[in-house]
């Protein structure tokens, strides 16, 4: 009954080989003479699907509260609650995952990849804050994204950005999303998930490094509001575009500006227009020459960006496995290193021909390359338009709340004098001094 | 051009006494912004529609292909949990209940018993159980298994194969991009309908 043949197996069988032999029948099963049951194994079951739904049930609930209570019901300490609610269940308790700026890259791979199932929970929490903010302006940061809820409870003491370098931080978040959305469409890696700062405290456990950028980010979240949702959110990117053309908006007052200036410092993210003085003469002149000098660069920026960012393609692709795998059996068949990586191993033990290897990271690297380039136009696009914007000056009225970076966390609402008439917490007697 | 036409624009002075535009009145930019607004919605209808034509109903779960993993023991350090949500399971259909066991025991154990000195497991998660002789039942305590794969691979490469590493979904978060697939280098890793959310090693006897 022994089996000799066990004893005998060579004692340096650490020198494991490391092609996936599996189910090989090198010892039959026994046939029990004591009685002895195999015992089942036992899986735990999958978290049901249908909780995916109830996620995507609450996003539309806090939504449509979130959107009430900032253009509506105008209560700062209500959206606060919500946000409060938003990080617990969105954060803490679902560990911030799927979220809403997460499901752009898997829109992304979906447009791109036909074989690529995106699951319908995840649409949705893509769409719906953008089909909200379309109507009601950005009231999904307000009170409803957990990332944006974290950074919000920390504005201790928040500080002014100069607008020249707000302007340029921001651009930082659409070359995120830029990269992004490449390294999505190739199928490469989702970098948003990858980098999240705050899903290792809503898991409380993570990558170190991550924790730490994260960690980072609060604390200078406590005197620059909300760095992540103002410089880098790539969905924000997203939001910021759609907001501008909103239906309903955020208003400071809520019937009228009297030009107080009571709520020009109120905004801890820079959000507040001013109203502006007449535009002197000159002034006016100059700026219709650096307008029109602008315009004519803007085909160059496009260009020199696509250069620019060409020059980067061939480290972006390097992102995609495949291409790293190809890379390394590269440098192996050459003969340039003389070890191996467990990538190379697995690759060589499955057996597949070396040139297909080749001719997929080949074609993964010629997709990078044109999307970078685009990517890079895009960017050199991008900081033209900012700079015309710049030199474009609007005649302002009112102090308003900036259609595109307004977050609707309803901060400015208690410093206008207008909204204590609304409450009935002032009389009317404001009014009569006009 | 618009952008110029916004230089030269000025408020009309009727504008400036009366800042509130009424509702009813539709001007060049709300007018503007309407036809924006309508061609994002279209936009994003479209896009849905396009995406959701192949989307599944049903969620899908990240899994390992044992046919494919290599047991690299990235399983037990990539995983944003501390604690791997990768555990090893036991086929026990395949496995051939050796006395001397490669997935159990060390490659130049001494003796073929349960020393701590002799198990290849660095948690000691494995429990050798006799049943008849020449029989050893080997049994996965998943509370101290951390999905490192030695095991997994000590029983590919000389036994049948019955170890294999699978994710448990009790204790996966199912993040968006899962950081050991990120990380596996045999590219086991792929996302399964939830409906099926296990790939069991199959029994290798025919």
């Amino acid at each position: 009954m022994k089996r000799i043949g066990l004893l005998i197996i060579p004692a340096v069988f650490f020198l494991f080989l490391s092609e996936p032999v599996s189910g090989v029948e090198r010892f039959p099963p026994p046939d029990f003479e004591s009685g002895y049951e195999l015992p089942q194994t036992t899986y735990a079951p999958a978290r049901r699907g249908v909780y995916e739904y109830i996620d995507v049930a609450v996003l539309l609930c806090a939504l449509s509260l979130s959107s009430y209570l900032v253009l509506v019901k105008r209560d700062r300490r209500a959206i606060f609650v919500l946000t409060v609610f938003s990080l617990l269940y969105f954060g803490f308790w679902r560990k911030g995952c799927v979220c809403a700026i997460g499901a752009t890259q898997n829109i992304v791979l979906a447009f791109f990849d036909n074989s690529y199932a995106v699951p319908f929970a995840v649409v949705l929490f893509f769409l719906l804050p953008l089909v909200f903010t379309l109507f009601f302006g950005r009231t999904f940061c307000a009170a409803v994204c957990p990332l944006g809820a974290i950074q919000d409870l920390v504005v201790l003491k928040p500080t002014a950005v100069p607008l020249w370098l707000e302007s340029a931080l921001r651009l930082l978040a659409y070359l995120y999303l830029g990269i992004a959305v490449l390294l999505a469409a190739t199928g490469s890696a989702f970098i948003i998930c990858r980098y999240d700062p705050f899903v290792s405290f809503f898991r409380l456990t993570g990558n170190l490094n991550i924790l730490i950028a994260g960690g980072c980010l609060l604390v200078i979240g406590v005197f620059i509001g909300r760095p992540y949702c103002r410089f880098l959110c790539p969905y924000g990117v997203i939001l910021r575009q759609l907001s501008r053309v909103s239906q309903w908006r955020v208003k400071i007052t809520p019937d009228e500006c009297i030009n107080c200036r009571l709520c020009e410092d109120s905004c801890p993210f820079g959000a507040i227009n001013k109203s502006t003085a007449d535009w002197p003469r000159r002034d006016y002149n100059k700026s219709k020459t650096r307008l029109a000098i602008l315009i004519i660069l803007l085909p160059v920026l496009a260009v020199s960006g696509a250069f620019a960012t060409a020059a980067t393609s061939g480290w972006l692709s390097r992102a995609h496995p495949t291409v790293r795998l190809a890379d390394r059996i590269y440098l192996e068949q050459s003969g340039n290193v003389k070890d191996t990586t467990d990538a190379s191993l697995a690759f060589r033990g499955t057996g597949k021909p070396i040139d297909q290897l080749y001719a997929q990271a080949a074609n993964i690297q010629d997709k990078t390359g044109f999307g970078s380039l685009v990517l890079g136009a895009f960017m050199g696009l991008l900081v033209g338009l900012k700079l015309i914007k710049h030199s474009v000056r609007r005649h302002r009225t009112d102090y308003e709340a900036d259609r595109a970076g307004c977050l609707a966390c309803g901060r400015c609402f208690q410093y206008c004098p207008r909204e204590h008439v609304r409450l009935k917490k002032i009389k009317e007697a404001i009014q009569g001094n006009k | 051009m618009w952008i110029t036409a916004g230089i030269i624009r000025r408020a009309s002075s009727e504008e400036q006494v009366k800042m509130k535009e009424p509702k009813d009145i539709i001007n060049r930019r709300r007018f503007l912004r309407g036809c924006i607004r309508g061609g994002f919605l279209a936009g994003l209808a479209g896009l849905t529609g396009g995406v959701t034509g192949r989307a599944k109903s049903q969620n899908t779960v990240w899994q390992i292909d044992p046919e494919i993993c290599i047991a690299c023991g990235n399983c037990a350090t990539h995983c944003v949990l501390e604690e791997s949500a990768v555990k090893c399971v036991h086929a026990y259909a395949m496995c051939g209940y050796c006395d001397l066991c490669t997935g159990y025991l060390m490659p130049e154990a001494k003796q073929l018993d349960t020393g701590a000195e002799n198990e290849l497991c660095p948690n000691g998660a494995i429990k050798r159980t006799f049943v008849e002789d020449p029989y050893y039942e080997y049994t996965i305590d998943e509370s101290l298994c951390i999905g490192c794969g030695k095991c997994v691979k000590g029983c590919n490469a000389f036994g049948n194969g019955s170890l294999f590493l699978q994710v448990r979904h009790d204790r996966c978060l199912n993040c968006n991009e899962c950081s050991i697939a990120a990380a596996c280098p045999s590219g086991a890793f792929k996302r399964v309908d939830i409906s099926e959310p296990y790939i069991p090693k199959k029994v290798g006897h025919a």
